[in-house]
C-alpha cells in the first residue's frame, strides 16, 4: 500500500504518526482514506466545498500532483506520498 | 573588471582558491558580489557568518528586532553580551570580527511594500530568512520584479525547506504556495518551537546554494526543493515548476508591483507582541487576577502537554488546541471561560473556535502564561 508522509505541523493531528499506510489506487482516494484515519486532518487538507486547499501541496515521488492528474493521479503500492507544507519559520521569532 | 585580492585576502580565502571551481577568479567573484540576508534569526545567523567568512563582498542585513536571550539556543551570530542590542548591530559587530574586508550594511527596520525595492535593488542575491509568511511573499515578489535569486529556507521543529527561486529560470515561491494558509492553521517557531541546530543545518545548505549561484557552479537548486527531517534524518527533493497560472511570474501575470502583505496573508508579519484576541475578548492577566477572587471561572489551558511542566495554572484543564474541535463537549456554554496558552496566539485561534461554535462566555487570556508569570505570579517562569 501506498505510504503517506505527513509533515510535522500535521503530526498533531495523526497522533503523532510521521508516516500513514493509505489505501487507493489514486491521490483522490488515498486522501479518502487518510482523513477517514484521522478526521482531524480534513479541515487542513480540503476547503468547506470539499475542495484540495491551495496550498497544500502533493507530491507523488518527485512529483507534484498538480503536473500530474491532479487528485486523480493514480498512485501505486509502495509509492512514497509526501505532504508538504506551507511553513514560515526562520527562527527570529523572540 | 573584478576586484582585486589583497595579499592578506590571499591567505585567508587560500582553501578557496586551492578548490578549482572557486579558485581566485571565483574569490574575486566573491568580492565583487552582495547579497541581502532577510531576518538575522535562526537561518540569518548562520546564513550571515559563512557568507561573510566566504568573503562575500558586501553583505546587508535586515532585522528590526533586539537580541533577546530565548534566540541565544539557536540565533549563534548573537552572543549574551548583546542581549538586548539591535539584531543588526550585534551581527554585524560578529560578522567584521570574523571578517574585516567585507562591507556589512544593515537596515534596522521591517521589511515592507514601502522599502523592499529600494533595499533590494543594488544586492546581487536575496536570501529569505524571515519568520513569517507576509515577509516570505514580500521577499518572493521582490526578487521576481527585480530579476534576482531569491534562496529560501524555512524551518519548523525538525523541517526544513530549501530552494531557489528564480523566476528568470524556474519557479518562484508563489508557484508552489500561491497562497498562504489561512492565519492560525500553521504555528509559527514561536509557538510550535525549534530544534536549535536546525536552522544551523538549513541555513548552511542556504549558504551553499548562495554560493553557488553567485560562483556560478554546481546545480543550484533551481526548480528543486529540500525537504529535510532531522529526526528521520531524512532529505528529499522534489521537483518545482514553473506554475502558468502565477500571478506574478506566469505569462499572465496581474500582480505587477508589491502589495499589502499582511492583508493578503491576513496576519501581521511585523508584530510579535502578545496574543491578543482584540479588546472585547481579551481579559489581562491583572484582570484575571482580580476576577478569579470572586467569581468562578473555567480556565482551559490549550497548550500541549509538556507545557505544563514548565509552568502551569492551577485548576486549569487542559485541552491542547489540535483536540479542542473534538472536545467541544467537555465544555459548557453556558460556564464563563478564559482560554489561555504560552503568549496568547494559540488561544485566540481557540477562542475563534469556541465562538463558531456558539460559545459566548469566552475570553482570552491576552499575553497567555507569559503575561501571568510577568505580571501576577513571578514564581512562575517565562518561556
Amino acid at each position: 500500500m501506498p505510504a503517506l508522509r505527513v509533515p510535522t505541523p500535521l503530526r498533531a493531528y495523526t497522533n503523532g504518526q510521521s508516516e500513514v499506510t493509505v489505501n487507493g489506487s489514486n491521490i483522490s482516494d488515498a486522501l479518502g482514506d487518510l482523513t477517514t484515519q484521522y478526521p482531524a486532518l480534513k479541515p487542513h487538507l480540503f476547503n468547506e466545498g470539499g475542495e484540495l486547499r491551495p496550498f497544500v501541496n502533493l507530491f507523488v515521488g518527485e512529483n507534484n500532483i498538480k503536473d500530474l492528474q491532479g487528485v486523480n493521479t493514480p498512485i501505486k503500492d509502495g509509492e512514497k506520498i509526501m505532504l508538504i507544507p506551507s511553513i514560515a519559520g526562520g527562527g527570529n521569532v523572540a | 573588471m573584478l576586484p582585486e585580492l589583497s595579499r592578506d585576502e590571499i591567505l585567508r580565502y587560500s582553501r578557496h582558491l586551492l578548490i578549482p571551481e572557486v579558485g581566485l577568479e571565483g574569490q574575486r567573484k566573491l568580492k565583487n558580489s552582495s547579497a541581502l540576508i532577510i531576518g538575522t534569526g535562526g537561518l540569518g545567523s548562520p546564513v550571515a557568518l559563512y557568507l561573510a567568512a566566504a568573503g562575500i563582498g558586501r553583505i546587508g542585513l535586515v532585522d528590526y528586532d533586539t537580541v533577546d536571550s530565548s534566540n541565544l539556543q539557536r540565533q549563534v551570530i548573537h552572543g549574551t553580551s548583546t542581549v538586548g542590542k539591535l539584531k543588526v548591530e550585534s551581527a554585524r559587530v560578529k560578522l567584521l570580527d570574523l571578517n574585516p574586508n567585507i562591507q556589512v550594511d544593515v537596515y534596522n527596520e521591517p521589511y515592507t511594500s514601502e522599502n523592499a525595492l529600494r533595499i533590494a535593488k543594488d544586492y546581487d542575491i536575496i536570501l529569505d530568512g524571515t519568520d513569517n509568511f507576509p515577509t516570505r511573499y514580500l521577499t518572493n515578489d521582490v526578487a521576481v520584479f527585480l530579476g534576482k535569486p531569491n534562496v529560501y529556507a524555512s524551518i519548523y521543529r525538525f523541517d526544513g525547506q530549501v530552494s531557489v527561486f528564480y523566476a528568470k529560470e524556474g519557479p518562484c515561491y508563489r508557484c508552489l504556495f500561491p497562497e498562504p494558509p489561512p492565519p492560525g492553521l500553521v504555528p509559527s517557531c514561536a509557538e510550535g518551537g525549534v530544534l536549535g541546530v536546525l536552522p544551523g543545518t538549513i541555513g548552511t545548505i542556504q549558504a551553499t546554494e548562495a554560493l553557488k549561484v553567485l560562483l556560478g557552479i554546481g546545480e543550484p537548486m533551481i526548480g528543486r526543493l529540500l525537504l529535510y527531517n532531522a529526526l528521520d534524518m531524512s532529505f528529499d527533493f522534489v521537483k518545482l515548476k514553473k506554475n502558468p497560472n502565477c500571478r506574478v511570474c506566469g505569462p499572465n501575470a496581474d500582480i505587477k508591483e508589491l502589495i499589502d502583505y499582511e492583508e493578503f496573508c491576513g496576519v501581521p508579519s511585523h508584530d510579535h507582541e502578545e496574543g491578543s484576541a482584540g479588546a472585547s475578548w481579551d481579559i489581562t492577566a491583572t484582570e484575571l487576577a482580580e476576577r478569579v477572587k470572586t467569581n468562578h471561572l473555567k480556565l482551559v489551558d490549550v497548550r500541549e502537554p509538556h507545557e505544563l511542566e514548565i509552568s502551569r495554572l492551577p485548576d486549569a484543564t487542559n485541552i491542547p488546541l489540535g483536540q479542542l474541535a473534538a472536545r467541544l463537549s467537555e465544555l459548557d456554554s453556558a460556564e464563563e471561560m478564559v482560554l489561555f496558552c504560552k503568549s496568547g496566539a494559540r488561544s485566540t485561534r481557540a477562542l475563534e473556535l469556541l465562538t463558531s461554535a456558539g460559545f459566548k462566555k469566552v475570553k482570552n487570556l491576552k499575553g497567555g502564561i507569559n503575561a501571568w508569570a510577568r505580571e501576577v505570579d513571578k514564581s512562575l517562569p517565562i518561556y
